[in-house]
Parts: structure tokens; sequence; C-alpha cells
């Protein structure tokens, strides 16, 4: 069993978009803290810290879960995708490119943790209907855009990808 | 904000868990999607987390002659996909977002007892029952008995909700939630989970109301025999929440949330009648 008292500072090893990386880390210390501090990837987003507005998002073992809600400690040996991770440095996937054309990101504090919970619901729904899309961006706040060209992006997207097969 | 310190403990077996909480002021943390939020509010301030995600045979949904059990990390997602318990189809799509359903557990919202949680208000309109477990054995509590007031239940401080048994429905029932909230996801003004049985007119009915009081309330009204129509379910939701002793707050006083209610009620019954098959 592993037991780490309150101010104990261990190590946490983990995979973080591809890569085996590790960091230290107290009970405390929330995933989304850790990725942006510890492993020193600052794309994940921190908003209201209690789950709510979705900005800090990330891909845990292939699921969109809330990394202000997960403690690092937790993470140990997990396999993680932050933004970083969604395309090779300097390029963009097609729903970056989507996003970017049609309009669907302003500042873009809420985006990579829409792109994460983008990328399940595309997985599991390959052809997604507007309202499917509506429920699954209903776990993102976004103050700038209004939603409308994500779910203009989002369904884009799933059409050239079934078109592309 | 930040969590207050805590000292973590990650458990391999059920028993090393249990012998945690028996130790002292201690949380279980399974999803965590009120767990880790309550700490960041500073809310909750416990010595110790028992993080239970790592314990063997937990999550996997199992059936038996008379019922479904669902294990202490089921994650809401993957009951969503489970056609065992008909309500999870229809009222999982009311907790929380996709991205909390990937982690939360039913048996934490059990645990954790919001008065509008859907889970709770499922389990208690079926008549389920919460199994706990502590060092000195297993007891099983009805639904209706387990939840306390806001969120308070008879859980003792040693003991871990470790399953939910959620009883079968008798063949050609049928079922119906509905909910109102301010937003998709946001907690429910006033939720309803209802089932029945016909045979051209009512055998059985029941039904939970969430969100209203300080609890998920049981009916089981003596409805044999009554047509299967609108006015029924209306009757049957009014009479039902005349008896509730409604919440105010910022978002609805007592009034509304009755009123609330008895529409909640109405079309949850309405859905159930149209569902039931003789």
């Amino acid at each position: 069993m592993k037991r780490i008292a309150a101010d104990e500072r261990v190590m946490i090893s983990l995979t973080v978009n591809g890569r085996r990386r590790a960091g230290h880390a107290t009970p405390r210390m929330l995933l989304s803290d850790f990725l942006r501090h510890e492993v020193g990837l600052p794309g994940t987003h921190v908003g209201c810290e209690h789950g709510v507005c979705g900005a800090c998002t990330i891909l845990i073992d292939g699921r969109a879960e809330r990394s202000c809600l997960t403690f690092a400690v937790q993470a140990e040996g997990r396999e993680i995708v932050t933004i970083e991770g969604h395309a090779d440095a300097g390029t963009l996937n097609d729903l970056q490119q989507a996003f970017s054309e049609h309009g669907a990101l302003q500042c873009g504090y809420c985006t990579p943790g829409v792109l994460a919970s983008c990328v399940q619901f595309l997985a599991e729904i390959p052809e997604p209907d507007e309202a499917a899309v509506r429920d699954m961006l209903s776990g993102h706040i976004c103050r700038c855009t209004g939603y409308v060209g994500m779910v203009r992006a989002v369904l884009d997207v799933a059409a050239k990808r079934v078109s592309n097969r | 904000m930040k969590p207050p310190r805590f000292s973590y403990a990650r458990p391999e077996t059920l028993e090393e868990a249990l012998a945690l909480l028996s130790d002292g002021e201690a949380n279980v943390l399974a999803g965590g999607m009120s767990l880790a939020a309550m700490l960041n509010m500073r809310l909750a301030a416990p010595e110790l987390v028992i993080d239970i995600n790592r314990l063997p045979d937990c999550d996997t949904i199992t059936a038996d002659g008379d019922a479904v059990h669902t294990p202490c990390l089921v994650r809401q997602a993957d009951a969503l996909k489970d056609a065992s318990v008909p309500l999870f189809a229809l009222a999982l799509p009311h907790v929380g977002h996709m991205q909390t359903r990937n982690r939360g557990t039913l048996c934490g919202s059990v645990a954790h007892a919001d008065p509008s949680a859907e889970v709770p208000l499922c389990l208690t309109a079926l008549g389920g029952q919460v199994e706990l477990a502590s060092r000195n054995g297993t007891r099983r509590v009805a639904a209706e008995e387990f939840f306390e007031g806001l969120l308070s239940t008879v859980r003792e401080p040693d003991e871990m909700v470790t399953a939910l048994i959620w009883p079968k429905a008798e063949t050609g029932t049928g079922h119906g939630f509905a909910e109102i909230a301010q937003r998709r996801g946001d907690f429910a003004l006033a939720a309803v989970a209802a089932w029945a049985r016909l045979d051209g007119d009512i055998v059985e009915v029941g039904f939970a109301l969430g969100g209203v009081e300080d609890r998920p309330r049981l009916f089981r009204p003596g409805a044999s025999g009554m047509p299967a129509t609108e006015s029924t379910a209306r009757e049957l939701a009014t009479a039902a929440v005349a008896e509730l002793d409604a919440m105010s707050d910022h978002q609805a006083n007592a009034a509304f949330r009755r009123h609330l209610g008895v529409e909640m009620a109405t079309r949850a019954l309405c859905d159930a009648f149209a569902g039931a098959t003789p």
C-alpha cells in the first residue's frame, strides 16, 4: 500500500504526451498544477478549480477528465495527453485547424480543455448530430465565442473524417 | 483554490481500506468529483484521504437473479452505456458532464448525498439498497432509509459504500425520468425518477422526487386500477409534492420548487406509462 504523509514530497512518474516524465508532489498537489509547474507544460489551463469550467480538461488513459479534481499522486503510471501532445510542435491537427477556420476560439483560455473533450467525443461518436456536440460542450465554459464556431468545427471535422475513410 | 494539507493512502485491497477507515478521521476518494471539489473549496479537511481507485475487481457491473450490483468503482460514464438498469440511460446524462461522468462513480454520488443528485434519486425510486462495509462486517440499507438530509447519510465514519444493489424490473415495466436545472449539468431544481406497470390501467407505480426536499423521497401510491393518463399522473404528483418540506435557495424558493416538482413528476410518470407494456 502506498502511503504519503501530508508534507512528504514524492517522485511521481507518468507518461505525458508519449514520453516518460517525472516530478515531485505532495498529496495535495493538483494534477493541473503538477503538469504546469513540475512537468513544465503550461498548456493545461486552470480556471475554477472545482470541476465546473472545463479549462483544465486533459486526456487520462484516453478519457477527458478534469485535472483540477485529480491529485498528482493519483496519476502515478497513467497515460496523459495535454494540449501540447495533440500535434507536432508548429503544426495543427485537423481539429485545431477547424477551430481556427471556424472562429471556434478567441482568447483561447478554454480551448485546450475543449479540444481534449473533442478528441474522446469524436473517437466514441464519429458521426454526431449538433445536439450531441452541444451536450459534450456543456462541460466547458467559453465566454468569448458563444459556442457556435465550436459546434461548426466539430461537425466539420466529423464529416471530413467520415468522407476520408 | 488549493486543497488543505492531507495525508494520502492508496490501499490495494478492501481490507486495507477498511482498516484505514477504522483508524481515524478520513475521507474515501473514488472519482473525486465531489470530494476533490470540496477539498479545493476547503469545505472538507480530512487528515487522511484514502484513494480506492486501485482496488481490484470493483469496476464491473454484475447481475444475479433479481438484482444488478454496481461496485464502488463503476464510473457513471460506464453505467450510462449499460442497459441492465433502464433508468441509467434516462438519468445519467443529467449527472454533471461527460468529462465528470468519466471519473465520477455511482457509489460516490450516493455516499456524497447531494439532495439534487440523480443516482441517489434513481436508487430510491427503484427500492434499491446501499451496501456498507467496515472491519466489523457488511450490511445493506434500503436507499429510502440511507439518506438523512443534506450531505448526510446513515453511513458510520468507519464504513465505506462498497456497492449499490438495483432490483431488476419486472418485464414490461416502463421508466421515466425528468429534470429541470438552470443549465445542462447543473444541480437539479427538481428531478423525478418513475416506473410503472400497467395492464391497460395501472397495476403498480413508484417514483422518487429529488432536489425539492433535502433528500430524495420515495412515493408508492396505491394507484392500482387508475387509468394511465396525464391527469392521473398530475394527481399523483400533486399529492406527493404536498407532503414535501421544500427547500428555498437563491435559485428557487420553496413554492417554485414544489411547482417544478409537480411538473417533473407528471412528465416522468407519463413517460413511465408510455414505456410500459402489459
